[in-house]
C-alpha cells in the first residue's frame, strides 16, 4: 500500500518497542496530517523515540529533540521509522 | 495607536509574558492551548502608550483549529497596519524548543513585519544542558534577540528598551523545505547541547503516560482531587463562612426583620419567610438572605477549593498526560483525549468550557464537546448545592447523581458519535515537562477566578430571587405548574410547584437547586430534581456563549437533545428508584 512495506527495516512507529528510537524515514499519510506533524518537529530525518503506547490502538508517544508529543493511533501508524539496532 | 502582538508556539509562555509586560491578569497553565481567545493590556513603550496583545499559540500561520484561526487573523491585521501605525510582533520563542519554535519565527518574517525575538524559559536552557549564542541567533535572522523568563521578569528591562529596534527582515517567500533547511543551519551554528542522561523528574514524567502506571495514576490523581476539594469546601463552609454569617450577619438580618414588621411585601422581598421565626438561609429565599448566602456561603468556598486543585493540575503540566490516557474512551463517544481538558474547566463552569473547546479541530468535535459539558457536567455552584441539599442523606444520594450524569454523558455521546456525520480527528498533542506549580501565580489564578465568579454570578443571583419571589406574587408559577403538570408529576414523579425550580434554572442552577428546599421532598424527588435541572437546560451564561460558539441553529439541536434527554432520564429514575 504504501512505499515503504517491502523492506523489513522499515517500520510504523506503532509497531515500535517503548523506549525504542530510529529516525524517522518518511510519512505515508495525507498532507494535512504530515503538515501537522511537521510542525511539532516530527519530519524525515529527525531521531525519534517511541515513550509509550496506550492499549487498545490508543495514543502513542514520543520524543523528538526536546519536544514530547502524544499521537493517536491512525496517524502514528502512518509514521515510517527506521530503527536503531 | 501602536499594537504590540505577542506570538508564539502553544505553550512557550505567552500569557505569562503578556501579566508581565502589561499588568493585566490572564489565566496561565502549562499546557498547549490556554489561551483560545485574545487579550488587550496596555505598557509603555519609549513613554507612549502603546496596545499589547496576547494572542493563541500557534504553531504555523496556516490554522488547524479555530484557536490557530484568531491567531493567525490577528496577525494578518497587524501586518497590514504595521507600515503606518509602527505595530511590532514579539515573536515569543521557548528557548528549549528552538528549532520547531524557529519555524514560525522564519514564517512571521516573510510577511515584512518588524520582529524582535524573545528566548523565554531561559533559566530551563541552563538545567537542561542548552547552550544558545544569543548574538549569533540574532545575526542569523537579522532581528533583535533578547532571552527572557517571564514567570521571573528576568530579561524584560532588556526587552523593553529592545523594542524600538525590532526590524523588518527584507526575506522572500520561502518553501516549507526552504525553511526547514534554513532552520537547520541555524540550529547547528547557534546552539550546542550538552548530553545528559535521564533525571529522576524525567522518569517519573513517563511513568504517569505509561499505561500500565498511567491509569492508576489517574485514578489516584482523581481520587486526591475530589477529596481535597471537598475537605477544602467543607472545611471554609464549616469553620469560616458559616460561623461569619450566623455571629455577624444573621443579628443584623433579624433586627431589620423586626423593623419591617416581619411580614409584608418589602419583607417578602428582602428577607423571605421566617421559618418557625427564625431566618433560613437555604429556604427564606429573601434577597437579603437566600440571596446572599448562596453565592457567598454556600458557592463561593466550593468555587475557590475547586479552583485551587484545577490550578494546580494546570500549571504543574499533568492535564496533557491525562487527555493521553483518556484519548481511547474519548474517541468512542466523538472527540479525541484533549477534549477532557474542557470537561474539567466545565467541573468549574460551563463557559470557560465551552470556550476552551475552540482547541478541538472540527466543528463536529466541537458541538459534541459543548453539548455533552452543557448536559453532564455540572458547575462548582450546581454541585456546591447538590451537595448541600443531598449530602445530609449521606454519600450515596450525591454519588448517583453524579454516576447518572457521567452515565448520561457517555451515552450520549456515544450516540451523537454514531449519528452525527463525520469522524473524530486523531490526537495531536504536546506534552510539556512537568514545573512545580508557581505558588504566586496560582494564588492570584485562584483569587482571579473567584472574583470573576462573584462578580458575574453575584447578580444574577439576586435577580434570580427577585423573580422567584415577583413570580410567586403575580400567581406565574401557578399557571406553568398547572401547565405541564402531566410531565412533571406524571413522568418525574416531582410535585408540579418543583417546575418554578427548573425555569429559574435558565437563569442560575444554583438559585433553582436552592428552590427544592422549601418544598419537602423526598431524597428520590430530590435526586431527580437534581439530574433534571442539571441537564435540562442551560443557565443563561452558557445559553449566550453556545450561540456565540456553535450558532443558533447548533444551539436550538443541542437544546433538543437536552430537554428530550432530560425528561428521558427523569422518567427512567422515577420508575427504577
Amino acid at each position: 500500500m504504501n512505499m515503504y512495506s517491502e523492506s523489513d527495516k522499515i517500520v510504523p512507529l506503532t509497531q515500535m518497542q517503548s523506549g525504542q528510537s530510529g529516525v524517522v524515514a518518511g510519512i505515508a499519510g495525507g498532507f494535512g496530517a504530515a503538515r501537522r506533524l511537521e510542525n511539532m518537529g516530527i519530519r524525515p530525518g529527525k531521531k525519534i523515540t517511541k515513550v509509550s503506547g496506550m492499549f487498545l490502538r490508543g495514543p502513542v508517544t514520543v520524543q523528538v529533540g526536546h519536544t514530547q508529543a502524544s499521537i493517536g493511533f491512525g496517524m502514528a501508524s502512518k509514521i515510517m521509522v527506521e530503527p536503531r539496532k | 495607536m501602536r499594537k504590540i502582538l505577542l506570538m508564539g508556539n502553544p505553550n512557550v509562555g505567552k500569557s505569562a509574558f503578556f501579566s508581565r509586560l502589561t499588568g493585566v491578569h490572564v489565566i496561565t497553565s502549562n499546557y498547549p492551548g490556554t489561551t483560545v481567545e485574545f487579550t488587550r493590556g496596555h505598557m509603555l513603550v519609549a513613554g507612549q502608550k502603546a496596545e499589547v496583545i496576547d494572542v493563541p499559540g500557534t504553531y504555523t500561520l496556516e490554522p488547524t483549529c479555530k484557536a490557530e484561526e484568531v491567531a493567525c487573523e490577528m496577525f494578518k491585521e497587524a501586518a497590514r497596519e504595521a507600515i503606518k501605525e509602527g505595530d511590532v510582533i514579539i515573536n515569543v520563542v521557548d528557548a528549549t524548543n528552538l528549532e520547531r519554535n524557529l519555524y514560525l519565527t522564519l514564517e512571521l518574517m516573510e510577511k515584512k513585519v518588524p520582529v524582535i525575538v524573545a528566548l523565554n524559559m531561559w533559566d530551563d536552557t541552563k538545567h537542561r544542558g542548552i547552550h544558545i549564542n544569543v548574538e549569533k541567533l540574532s545575526e542569523w535572522l537579522g532581528v533583535p534577540v533578547v532571552p527572557t523568563v517571564a514567570v521571573t521578569g528576568e530579561g524584560f528591562a532588556k526587552l523593553i528598551a529592545e523594542i524600538h529596534k525590532a526590524r523588518t527582515p527584507k526575506v522572500r517567500h520561502h518553501t516549507r523545505q526552504e525553511r526547514w533547511e534554513d532552520i537547520g543551519k541555524i540550529v547547528k551554528e547557534a546552539q550546542w547541547i550538552e548530553h545528559r542522561h535521564h533525571t529522576i523528574w524525567e522518569r517519573i514524567q513517563d511513568l504517569t503516560v505509561k499505561p500500565r502506571t498511567g491509569l492508576p495514576i489517574a485514578a489516584l490523581v482523581a481520587y486526591l482531587a475530589f477529596k481535597v476539594i471537598r475537605f477544602i469546601g467543607e472545611g471554609l463552609i464549616g469553620f469560616v463562612f458559616e460561623p461569619l454569617f450566623e455571629n455577624f450577619y444573621t443579628p443584623l438580618i433579624m433586627k431589620l426583620s423586626l423593623l419591617l414588621g416581619s411580614a409584608g411585601f418589602w419583607h417578602d422581598v428582602l428577607i423571605g419567610k421566617l421559618i418557625g421565626g427564625e431566618i433560613d438561609y437555604m429556604q427564606s429565599f429573601g434577597l437579603l438572605t437566600t440571596g446572599i448566602f448562596v453565592p457567598i456561603a454556600a458557592v463561593l468556598p466550593y468555587v475557590l477549593s475547586f479552583y485551587l486543585v484545577l490550578g494546580a493540575l494546570e500549571d504543574s503540566g499533568y492535564l496533557p498526560r491525562l487527555a493521553v490516557l483518556m484519548d481511547n474512551l474519548l474517541h468512542h463517544i466523538g472527540l479525541h483525549g484533549f477534549a477532557i481538558v474542557p470537561t474539567l474547566l466545565g467541573f468549574g463552569c460551563n463557559v470557560p468550557g465551552i470556550l476552551a473547546t475552540r482547541m478541538l479541530e472540527s466543528r463536529r468535535e466541537r458541538f459534541i464537546a459543548s453539548t455533552l459539558i452543557s448536559i453532564g457536567v455540572p458547575c462548582a455552584a450546581l454541585q456546591a448545592m447538590i451537595i448541600g441539599v443531598l449530602g445530609k442523606y449521606g454519600g450515596g444520594p450525591v454519588a448517583l447523581v453524579y454516576a447518572v450524569l457521567f452515565l448520561t454523558w457517555v451515552v450520549l455521546g456515544f450516540i451523537l458519535n454514531g449519528v452525527l456525520p463525520g469522524f473524530s480527528p486523531e490526537l495531536l498533542l504536546e506534552i510539556p515537562p512537568y514545573r512545580f506549580p508557581p505558588l504566586r501565580i496560582l494564588a492570584r489564578k485562584v483569587w482571579w477566578r473567584a472574583k470573576g465568579f462573584l462578580r458575574e454570578a453575584l447578580p444574577i443571583v439576586l435577580m434570580g430571587v427577585l423573580v422567584v419571589n415577583l413570580l410567586y406574587i403575580v400567581g406565574v408559577f401557578d399557571f406553568i405548574a398547572n401547565l405541564t403538570a402531566p410531565v412533571v408529576t406524571g413522568l418525574l414523579g416531582l410535585p408540579q410547584e418543583a417546575v418554578a425550580a427548573i425555569v429559574i434554572g435558565f437563569l442560575r442552577k444554583d438559585v433553582a437547586v436552592g428552590m427544592f428546599a422549601p418544598l419537602d421532598l423526598t431524597v428520590k424527588q430530590l435526586i431527580i430534581g437534581c439530574v433534571v435541572l442539571s441537564m435540562f437546560f442551560p443557565c443563561i451564561a452558557t445559553f449566550m456563549v453556545l450561540i456565540r460558539e456553535i450558532g443558533w441553529r447548533d444551539m436550538l439541536k443541542a437544546a433538543g437533545i437536552m430537554i428530550i434527554t432530560s425528561i428521558l432520564v427523569g422518567s427512567l429514575l422515577n420508575f427504577l428508584l
